[in-house]
């Protein structure tokens, strides 16, 4: 068990709270950074997957887990995200001018969505959003010019400095960059005003205003962070498929996203890479699965479906911390042992506010 | 004029589909401030049981519907009883993924035991009836006659009978229920079973009109938007939501195909930013 | 100098009138008690100064303004806190985060600076903490600094949320039966904090109470309330002997 001597209050603002978070974060930074020199292009690909999962978990989990706002659409601002880094690109614009738009476009969708769904509370904003995926899958499918309609719409390769990203190591690099860039600046909003009240709107609306935060203020910034983030990660996504159809982006790709960040760890930054790390390598595993079981299980259509049901519902209902709240709960484990007690992270009764029975 | 005629009674019955679905959600919000993402499969899954037990097994379709009912309505209760009771007093999020994992598993379990392939069930009522130069199939009449004498029995059982009374008194406040003597953890396990049975019969009265398949199920978002427009927490609502639904349908696809797919979840957006309790909106402020 | 003026305050809910006519004044530097049986519209009152619910008539002054003007988040910034009756503490979040959250109103840094966590953003964090800090250890939480609320026992809970009251800085504090789910041990602590608080923060205190030991070490005037009228007002020993007080606490003597 580490025991941390503070002698100065500005050590609880550092992101690295000691000699081993700077020692461990930095060496997987790098060993991240390193992986195109070890891994060949399959596992690169897959790896750039998980990257993107991680990028439009991040953006959900800024609305969803700090927030506390349920998005059933998430899966709207990957579509408008890619369609309009695919939509520049083919104009002949660079990367620089394309991202950046995408991540632009998804804001103003963002906006669009927060302004009315501020105003609203649970089931009411799940299902705005979940309606507003619908709307912007549907409308992908009937703007020809723009989006190729049903038929799909190729996208070109990102460029920069008039370079352009063939291969697959160079985006997953690409994609990194971003990455590490994105989730700095969530690690900041967390550690500053705005995240706490994100935190504080989360858990009590009312007393949030009644200590000056106020809530429609945060719940649209929060909004726009995140459809910003999921947007980029859209952009990403486009040049990961490098063929888009609006089918891609429908209903049950938003389940997915919310799924991964339950599965994770809700309300925290290292759920997202867990929850991204688990969907993309159940996927792989699913895919080889289906190959080496006989085929009458593994040819089963919506096995793979079911098989991602049956995790969630088991998440939810037997540690609904995700990965993260498991892995705490090992590690004290290990730390204490052997006086480790399992009632330490026993969740105390909920003072029951709604007069519902349990 | 007999074009949009046709088009209203063609839109009231789908109305009538989507507000027994919606009636469904509300119940089950109502006694368990949850919702039921599952509810469209579970219609799914009502009519491919009905499939079953009529085509398969040769049961008469007048025996098979109520045993469908039964079947569905205890499927309901188990689904409560194993998984959803364990999530009460989680927060809401939580049990919004609950039911949209069972959804998902619903589905692929449909898909994994019938197939992808879509079936038919073979309906005693066929045929058409034409009146006033209107020509409607009796199926959709059917459809119609059947939720409204529903609507008339839910209202008297509610009204009347012992049991709706409890269920009012628990969906209203639990633990006061609880104190006088309902048992209120029953009393959400036949909540769920009579809304597993209310969208099983919408999803055999919709076999005949439609095919049935696994996909079906994901017709639970546009009963969920009749729920919404209605005021969810309002019975009288969820029929009503149900029928602006069922009847912008097939107007929307008529004069303005473009926009067929998106326009009710418009109006439901339209109709939350303006009113963001619904159109009968019963509002409860929580207690501080 | 009167800190609070409540004038005629009236508001119904479904028909029955939880506030009728109400009017009291506060004055500054004071301990105001209110005191009155389950449903009397104690709360309410409170929740109509943190304009949570409209008022049906009736006037909230406070310092010179005018409450109705504003909205449920701007009252902090005037310099009014509470605390709830049924805790309102952020589960999921640390004590000291729950204590930030209470430093909200004295923030000014643009949302971009936040993002890039620029110098400027890192003294007003290190400003807020040292404020912070005061006050944890004046009510001696610094045990449970690092703590989730969501582990903690319901004594500690109530302190942090007086703590986080507190961290706002306010002239005013409003705090809902701050004795409420507290041993007799911890109920006498409490009051020698609000003692603590008016002397040493130079803060005015209202407070609604049960506990009627609590009101008469603390409190300058008491309001008791009744079917949302008042009853009477004056000091304690005064409110606490009139008739219509007494039968309805204990019920009609016959």
């Amino acid at each position: 068990m580490r025991i941390l001597f503070k002698t100065n209050y500005k050590q609880d603002l550092n992101l690295a709270k000691h000699g081993g978070h700077r020692f461990w974060y930095g060496l997987l930074i790098l060993v991240l950074f390193a992986a195109p020199l070890i891994l060949g292009g399959y596992y690169i690909g897959e790896a750039t997957r998980i990257l993107i999962y991680a990028m439009a978990g991040l953006g959900l989990m800024v609305l969803t887990g700090f927030t506390g706002q349920v998005s059933l659409g998430h899966a709207a601002f990957l579509a408008i995200g890619a369609y309009t880094n695919a939509w520049f690109l083919a104009q002949g614009f660079s990367s620089f001018v394309a991202l950046p738009m995408a991540a632009l476009l998804s804001m103003i969708g963002g906006l669009l969505v927060a302004i009315p769904a501020a105003r609203m509370s649970g089931i009411y904003l799940a299902i705005a959003t979940l309606a507003f995926a619908i709307i912007v899958e549907d409308f992908a499918g009937h703007l020809n010019s723009i989006t190729g309609g049903n038929r799909g719409m190729m996208v070109d390769v990102p460029t920069l400095f008039g370079y352009q990203i063939w291969e697959s190591w160079e985006l997953y690099l690409f994609v990194l960059s971003i990455l590490v860039v994105a989730t700095l600046a969530v690690l900041n909003i967390l550690r500053s005003p705005l995240g706490r009240a994100m935190i504080a709107v989360r858990d009590s609306e009312v007393s949030s205003q009644a200590l000056g935060v106020n809530p429609m203020k945060i719940k649209v910034f929060a909004f726009t962070v995140s459809a910003a983030i999921t947007g980029l990660a859209g952009a990403f996504l486009a040049h990961y498929m490098s063929f888009l159809t609006p089918q891609i982006f429908g209903i049950l790709l938003s389940i997915q996203l919310l799924l991964m960040i339950v599965l994770g760890g809700l309300g925290t930054v290292h759920g997202v890479f867990f929850g991204a790390v688990l969907i993309g390598v159940l996927e792989t595993g699913i895919s080889i699965a289906k190959d080496t079981l006989p085929s009458s299980i593994g040819g089963l259509p919506g096995i793979e479906p079911f098989v991602f049901g049956v995790i969630l519902i088991s998440v939810i209902v037997f540690e609904p911390t995700g990965i993260y709240g498991r892995w705490i709960k090992i590690r004290s484990y290990m730390e204490f042992f052997p006086i480790y007690r399992r009632k330490s992270f026993k969740r105390q009764r909920t003072y029951l506010k709604t007069e519902r029975l349990r | 004029m007999n074009e949009f005629l046709q088009l209203l009674i063609v839109g009231i019955s789908q109305g009538c589909i989507y507000g027994l679905m919606a009636l469904g959600f509300v119940m089950i919000y109502k006694a368990t401030e949850m919702i039921n993402f599952a509810q469209g499969d579970m219609m799914m899954l009502g009519s491919f049981v009905a499939w079953t037990l009529i085509m398969d097994l040769g049961i008469p379709f007048w025996l098979g519907v109520p045993a469908t009912l039964i079947i569905m309505a205890s499927f309901g209760a188990l689904v409560d009883i194993l998984i959803v009771r364990r999530v009460i007093g989680q927060p809401q999020f939580a049990v919004i993924i609950l039911t949209l994992g069972l959804g998902i598993i619903f589905r692929a379990a449909a898909g994994m035991i019938w197939g992808q392939v879509p079936l038919t069930i073979d309906s005693p009522i066929s045929g058409s009836s034409s009146f006033y130069g209107i020509v409607i199939g009796n199926e959709r009449l059917v459809i119609i006659a059947v939720t409204a004498v529903l609507i008339a029995i839910l209202w008297a059982y509610f009204r009347y009978s012992k049991w709706g009374i409890a269920m009012k008194a628990a969906s209203q406040n639990q633990l006061a229920a609880y104190y006088s003597g309902i048992p209120v953890r029953v009393i959400i396990s036949a909540v769920w079973a009579v809304a597993a049975a209310i969208s099983a019969l919408a999803g055999i009265l919709l076999a005949p009109i439609t095919l049935i398949e696994p996909m079906n199920g994901l017709l639970g978002i546009k009963a969920f938007a009749a729920a919404v427009i209605g005021g969810f927490g309002s019975m009288p609502g969820a029929i009503l939501g149900g029928l602006i639904v069922g009847i912008i349908e097939p107007f929307a696809a008529a004069y303005v195909p473009a926009v067929k797919g998106s326009l009710i979840y418009v109006v439901m957006l339209i109709v939350l930013a303006l009113r963001p309790q619904g159109l009968f909106a019963q509002i409860h402020k929580k207690k501080l | 100098m009167n800190l609070l003026e409540i004038e005629n305050l009236s508001i119904s809910f479904g028909g029955v009138k939880a506030v009728d006519d109400v009017s009291f004044v506060v004055e500054e530097g004071s301990v105001y008690a209110i005191i009155g049986p389950n449903g009397a519209g104690k709360s309410t009152i409170f929740n109509l100064l943190s304009r949570f619910y409209e008022p049906l008539s009736g006037q909230l002054n406070f310092a010179g303004n005018d409450l109705l003007e504003l909205r449920a988040k701007d009252i902090a910034r005037l310099g009014i806190a509470r605390t709830f009756q049924n805790l309102e503490l952020f589960e999921h979040a640390s004590v000291l985060q729950n204590l930030l959250v209470g430093r909200h109103v004295h923030n000014s840094q643009s949302w971009w600076r936040q993002v890039l966590f620029t110098s400027s953003v890192i003294e007003a964090e290190l400003e807020h903490r040292r404020k912070v800090e005061e006050v944890i250890d004046f009510l001696e939480l610094a045990h449970y600094r690092n703590q989730m609320i969501s582990g903690l026992p319901y004594g500690v809970r109530k302190k942090i949320e007086l703590a986080r009251a507190l961290c706002i800085e306010p002239k005013l504090l409003l705090l809902d039966e701050p004795s409420s789910g507290l041993n007799p041990e911890e109920t006498e602590e409490m009051g020698f904090w609000i003692e603590d608080i008016r002397r040493d923060l130079n803060m005015t205190v209202v407070l609604i109470e049960h506990d009627m030991s609590l009101v008469a070490e603390v409190s300058d005037r008491v309001l008791a309330i009744v079917d949302g009228k008042v009853v009477t007002e004056g000091d304690h020993t005064f409110v606490q002997s009139h008739p219509e007080v007494v039968s309805a606490y204990l019920g009609d003597v016959q």
